[in-house]
């Protein structure tokens, strides 16, 4: 069926694998509010909610029901519209990303290959970075429309923040690049695949695990996470650009920070940790006694399990390691963790030259 | 009309409407955020024409770094329109003489291009993509190239030294 020559059956399967990624991220990021809770509770030997359902399960949702029910407040010396339009766009930048990923390899649906990949872009990771760099918007425009000095002054430090480890972050990924040769995901992620050990000895871990390092100190940084959740330091400086935010505007911001902890879960992971790829299994060869569907849905369960260990790092950090102060954030991007991405580069860069010749 | 067509007017329609209100815009601030939408839709326009590495390219430097940079200020400077200053007279008259005469010029050379330009919706093309970049910005374009990373060197030392305090001077 092509009307205005586009591919309706293609259309449709894109549409419903975009519903599914959305609504997948956002149950996922529910659940990590709770889950978040349960962490901090076992960590300080406390039970944790457990009201609302069965073991508190329910939580995430008397929370969601609570914020919609408060009172919303618009201060009346705001730039209505941008105040609106803040938290949106925090929301909208934080789902972006989840385009690129390949969540797993293609699954045989009524005779049509589906890829479960929303777009294999062969500039994947700069889409990232692209995206990346525009959240700093939804923080700029929510901290400059409330009107408040103390909301633009933390919106100024988180949006100079993230401005900052975005360039470590960048330079740690170009050792990366320089050995796959790929900026697509999917490439990378089956590069990783025909490695020994069932895929595991392909890992980019064990090839760049400085890189692997700055990354993660730069993604807790961009996700404005403990120890660098300076602009939302609630108990020393104050709440943050999201002072003047009241009911579901708030829970959007807060919201949206766990989307983007659940995102960059999943980047590290594909690009780190080999993505959908089960480790110690040859996925060929298992595809022939299983079929492929079910390796396919096995391998969206691996990655689903190390998302699942680095949100968990996430939380285990946040409730053990206390806060950065400002200036030593600022020494830590710049004079440390920037060096250190370019000496890493230099590196690789000779090593590959060495066993190329 | 194709899918291409149909996404090459939208995409040009949005890109003259955000140039347009950031022009009209009262408020410093909306004009940027215009702006960005100006750079998202040129941004379009590369990835109609196969470029993607420039689409993504332009959408992180100008989008996400430059116009940041514009925020910053006039944010902080917090500017508004009671306070700005009135222009004099003689100013808007050698604006409106300088901008006609623009006008006149741009007529004159656009007004023979119109049997000129063929392929308008040409993707075949695939210099955009980043392995060909590369390739000829490492070959045939290298002194270039590295002549303006020198530059951008060079920029970045006196941003440097500019920001740098100055301890002994002001004191002697």
């Amino acid at each position: 069926m092509t009307i205005l020559q586009i591919d309706f059956f293609y259309f449709l399967e894109k549409l419903l694998l975009i519903g599914g990624v959305i609504t997948f991220s956002l149950v996922i990021a529910m659940y990590t509010t709770y889950a978040e809770r349960k962490v901090a509770a076992v960590l300080q030997d406390r039970l944790g909610p457990n009201r609302a359902g069965p073991f508190g399960l329910l939580q995430p949702l008397a929370d969601g029901l609570k914020l919609f029910f408060k009172e919303e407040i618009i201060p009346l010396t705001s730039n209505k519209l941008l105040f609106v339009i803040g938290p949106a766009l925090a929301m909208i930048t934080a789902m972006l990303t989840s385009a690129v990923i390949p969540w797993g390899s293609t699954v045989n649906m009524f005779g049509r290959n589906v890829s479960l990949q929303i777009a294999d872009v062969n500039i994947g990771i700069l889409y990232v970075f692209g995206v990346v760099s525009l959240g700093v918007y939804g923080i700029m425009i929510g901290g400059w429309s409330s009107n408040n000095k103390f909301s633009l002054i933390a919106a100024v430090r988180g949006a100079s923040q993230i401005i900052s480890y975005e360039l470590a972050m960048g330079l740690s990924l170009i050792a990366l690049l320089m050995m796959t040769g790929s900026l697509s995901l999917k490439t990378i992620v089956e590069q990783q695949m025909s490695g020994g050990w069932g895929g595991f000895l392909g890992w980019n871990v064990l090839y760049q695990p400085l890189g692997f390092l700055i990354f993660l100190i730069c993604v807790f940084a961009e996700c404005n996470r403990t120890p660098f959740d300076l602009p939302e330091a609630e108990n020393e400086l104050n709440f943050g650009y999201h002072q003047e935010y009241s009911s579901m505007k708030l829970g959007f911001y807060l919201f949206a920070e766990y989307i983007n902890m659940f995102i960059s879960s999943a980047i590290v992971s594909t690009l780190f940790f080999g993505g959908y790829d089960i480790p110690f299994v040859n996925e060929t060869t298992l595809a022939h006694t299983l079929g492929g569907n079910v390796v396919a849905l096995l391998g969206v369960a691996a990655l689903l399990a190390k998302i699942v260990f680095f949100l968990f790092f996430f939380m285990w950090v946040r409730w053990t390691i206390p806060r950065f102060r400002y200036d030593q954030l600022m020494d830590l991007g710049w004079k440390k963790l920037i060096p250190l991405a370019l000496a890493n580069m230099l590196i690789t860069a000779i090593v590959i030259l060495w066993l190329n010749k | 009309m194709s899918i291409l067509e149909i996404l090459f007017w939208f995409l040009t329609a949005l890109a003259l409407f955000g140039a347009l209100m950031v022009v009209f815009s009262k408020n410093p601030v909306h004009s940027v955020l215009w702006l960005i939408s100006v750079f998202f839709s040129i941004s379009g326009h590369y990835i109609l024409l196969n470029a993607q590495f420039l689409a993504i390219v332009n959408m992180i430097v100008y989008a996400g770094a430059i116009m940041v940079l514009f925020l910053f200020v006039i944010m902080l400077m917090n500017m508004n329109t009671e306070s700005e200053p009135q222009k004099s007279k003689w100013l808007r008259i050698a604006a409106s003489l300088s901008g006609g005469s623009l006008m006149l010029v741009l007529v004159a050379a656009l007004k023979d291009t119109s049997g000129k330009v063929t392929g308008v919706f040409k993707v075949e093309g695939n210099i955009g993509l980043i392995k060909n970049l590369g390739q000829v910005l490492f070959t045939d374009y290298v002194l270039p190239f590295e002549i303006s990373s020198v530059l951008f060197l060079s920029a970045m030392v006196g941003a440097v030294l500019l920001g740098k305090k100055e301890t002994n001077s002001i004191i002697s």
